[in-house]
């Protein structure tokens, strides 16, 4: 079971229009392509994905689940969106509450077992170990771990665990953390411990598995285990872990392997067009995705599919998503740019002193300056750092041609 | 094709950085909404077979009608290979007669084109042919040496066709798609079978031209054919032109192929990329000038390629020049190599071990 109706509103206007795991990674992908390519390479063929947020992206990119291989006769991917009955009917208002609700859906494949992630993080996980972990350790419930350095763990659900790896506490974000062993939000639950916690627990406003269904598990002496996971794994929660995450991808090995054979990370493509260099163009340390044209210069980006970069423009460390269109002679630094982005000619961005964004200075920081998704920037404007801007934009935005650092711009 | 044939048929030859060549004429059925489509295979068909091992790429895993492959088999009646064009669709004959569908388009799987069969077929119905062939003017008339010659009247009918001249007289060519009505073609080709004969072009369109209404469609969009080195190599680098891109790449309806998943392509640094495609799992760190690149290549420091064509999967090792090649597809090139193609385009097949442990 998916979790894929968040908002992930630290993402800002990159989640204006689709829920956070709809949103680009990589050039080329979707966050929820990772989970769900770990799936289908887990040997998991049965996945239902519970959306609420502005679900038309994620439906039309999941689709019958094809490029997943999770089209099947037996099986496959459901998209479960919150839907009327009777009486009692309501939104998905907590995690569990969300899986409460399709209870159904999955009393319909008479499962053993339940795994339950969210769509939201960049990893590359075998679910079958961890089930394996699950079974032989005679678990109740499995909680995927991973140890975090011991400053960081107060920003965690931490677990604490015995020599066993059996949970006898866990601690929401404590202030002195006991342990550094940080939840990621990934359970293996028996089933019939999964149906009794979430039936008992039902009228519970806001049920939530961390809250409610962890403790009342723990409570009523079902043994819990913690499943130590040592690879990379990315909340991909904020703005600027986003950007960090998609810059790591451009290292010369990097530490998340798009490359390898044997655990590939599928997504929705009907055509894989060549890309394109023009003679003048230039490009070094960046990842670029099919059909992109390039005709100026690209350093230490992530280019997505279907970019358009023209001549005598230079892009550095930015993040241009699919089909994002740029003029000539532009220069951008640390720019994320959605999708269906339009920029003129002569457009500077990323310019100027480092001023707190007015809007939401906790969102737009660190330099960057976002571009919601089908934006349009005339010709020859200059705009500042932590600027975002949202909508059809021309030159009367700009006072005198340019829009200073910390600017929220958002136009219908 | 030289070398590039040994590895398999000409319809599974690579294209423009991601197709298959068998890619156009599937792509242009799916997108004239022909639902039923047989492939004839037979030589060295194992790539063709790997590409075609699904037929969802091409939209074609319908309830009704599907994707069909023949094979040459052996019955009770019959144990020869495909003796020739004709012959493969009469050993196949049962499935022609059971389909119920009232015409057949039909095409070779070496052209790089984008059609509207329909257009043909209204043409067809048009003019109350027997046949269409699709021709097209060809610019250089020593280029028609190769194909089918027609020559038309001003109705469009053909009067004259020859295979293969020796000298060219004429400059309009058969582009090898054919209209015909089912029951048509059945007749036919159980005519031309009961005769000893076997081929479609010389025993059907030829020996019927007078007795027929054979019709020539002119069709003046973008279409090549791949049947020899130099077409090969000059087609892939027809994809260097912007208009021709944004014809097969942007503009509807798509040509489909079977999606690898590949992750985007990487650049690391010193790489230095200049009027060239470069496809999707490639990984590069040289430089490489006019030249087209297929899937999931990786290219060494130092190097430098060329005016060539890089198929897929290929290694290349450092300090490496590569200058008019083709490159052939899992090739694994070897630090410090010099390959140059001198007067013609060379074609290059390395089998070295790629990792050595």
């Amino acid at each position: 079971m998916l979790l894929a109706g968040g908002q992930g509103s630290r993402l800002g206007v990159l989640t204006a229009r689709m829920a956070k795991p709809a949103v680009s990674f990589g050039g080329k992908y979707r966050i929820i392509d990772f989970p769900l390519s770990n799936c289908i390479n887990s040997g998991i063929d049965t996945v239902g994905v519970l959306t609420q947020y502005q679900p038309l992206r994620l439906n039309s990119h999941i689709g019958i689940g094809i490029p997943w291989d999770l089209d099947r006769n037996v099986g496959g991917v459901s998209v479960l969106p919150p839907y009327e009955r009777m009486t009692h009917t309501e939104w998905y208002t907590g995690t569990a509450n969300a899986i409460y609700q399709n209870m159904e859906y999955m009393e319909s494949f008479h499962p053993d077992y339940v795994l339950i992630l969210s769509g939201d993080h960049i990893y590359k996980m075998d679910y079958e170990q961890m089930l394996s972990f699950h079974k032989q350790e005679g678990a109740d419930v499995t909680i995927a771990v991973m140890p975090v350095p011991h400053e960081e763990a107060r920003r965690f659900g931490i677990m604490i665990t015995d020599e066993t790896e059996r949970i006898v506490d866990f601690e929401e974000k404590p202030e002195n953390p006991r342990s550094n062993l940080a939840s990621m939000g990934i359970y293996i639950f028996s089933w019939e411990v999964l149906k009794k916690a979430l039936t008992v627990n039902a009228d519970q406003p806001g049920l939530d598995f961390g809250k409610h269904i962890i403790p009342w598990c723990r409570d009523n002496g079902n043994p819990l285990y913690a499943w130590r996971f040592e690879g990379y794994w990315k909340d991909v929660g904020t703005l600027t872990s986003y950007w960090e995450a998609n810059m790591e991808l451009i290292d010369i090995v990097p530490e998340f392997n798009l490359y390898e054979e044997y655990w590939k990370i599928y997504t929705k493509n009907q055509t894989e067009p060549p890309q394109y260099f023009g003679r003048d163009s230039h490009v070094e340390r960046s990842i670029i995705g099919e059909g992109a044209e390039i005709y100026g210069s690209v350093e230490n980006s992530v280019i997505g599919c279907g970019v358009m970069i023209g001549a005598g423009t230079s892009v550095r460390n930015s993040i241009l998503m699919n089909d994002t269109v740029i003029g000539e002679n532009c220069v951008l630094d640390k720019v994320i740019s959605a999708e269906g982005v339009r920029i003129g000619n002569g457009v500077v961005m990323g310019v100027g002193e480092d001023r707190e964004n007015e809007s939401d200075p906790h969102i737009y920081r660190d330099g960057l300056v976002t571009l919601g998704e089908g934006s349009v920037i005339p010709d020859g404007v200059r705009i500042g750092k932590n600027v975002m801007i949202f909508g059809k934009t021309d030159l009367s935005d700009y006072p005198g041609g340019s829009l200073a650092g910390g600017r929220t711009l958002t136009k219908p | 094709m030289r070398e590039l044939s040994q590895k398999r048929a000409v319809c599974a030859m690579p294209i423009a950085g991601f197709y298959r060549s068998i890619d156009f004429a599937l792509s242009n059925m799916s997108n004239s909404h022909i639902q039923t489509v047989a492939v004839f295979t037979q030589y060295h068909a194992g790539s063709l077979n790997e590409h075609l091992s699904s037929s969802k790429w091409w939209d074609f895993g319908r309830k009704q009608g599907g994707l069909y492959t023949f094979t040459p088999t052996i019955t009770a009646e019959n144990g020869f290979w495909y003796r020739g064009t004709a012959d493969a669709i009469a050993q196949n004959l049962r499935f022609l007669k059971e389909c119920h569908e009232p015409y057949v388009i039909i095409a070779s799987g070496d052209g790089v084109y984008k059609m509207d069969y329909n257009k043909v077929l209204d043409y067809h119905i048009d003019k109350g042919a027997d046949i269409t062939v699709v021709c097209k003017e060809v610019p250089d008339i020593h280029d028609a040496e190769r194909f089918g010659t027609v020559r038309m009247n001003e109705e469009g009918r053909i009067e004259e066709f020859e295979e293969k001249p020796l000298v060219a007289r004429l400059q309009t060519i058969s582009c090898g798609i054919y209209v015909i009505r089912r029951r048509q073609l059945i007749e036919l080709i159980e005519a031309c079978d009961a005769e000893g004969r076997y081929d479609f072009v010389r025993d059907i369109l030829i020996r019927y031209r007078g007795t027929k209404k054979i019709y020539g469609y002119k069709f003046d969009g973008y279409w090549r054919n791949i049947a020899s080195v130099e077409d090969y190599f000059s087609t892939n680098m027809d994809f260097l032109d912007p208009e021709i891109r944004r014809y097969f790449f942007r503009t509807y309806p798509d040509v489909y192929t079977k999606v690898e998943d590949q992750p985007p392509a990487k650049y690391n640094l010193g790489v230095r990329v200049a009027n060239s495609l470069v496809s999707s799992g490639c990984i590069l760190n040289g430089a490489v000038e006019d030249s087209v690149i297929f899937k999931g290549t990786f290219v060494g420091n130092n190097c430098y390629i060329k005016n060539s064509i890089l198929l897929n999967d290929i290694y290349v090792g450092d300090n490496t020049y590569i200058e008019n090649c083709i490159v052939e597809s899992h090739s694994t090139i070897q630090t410090n190599s010099y390959f140059k193609g001198e007067g013609e385009v060379r074609i290059v097949v390395e089998n070295n071990e790629r990792f050595v442990l």
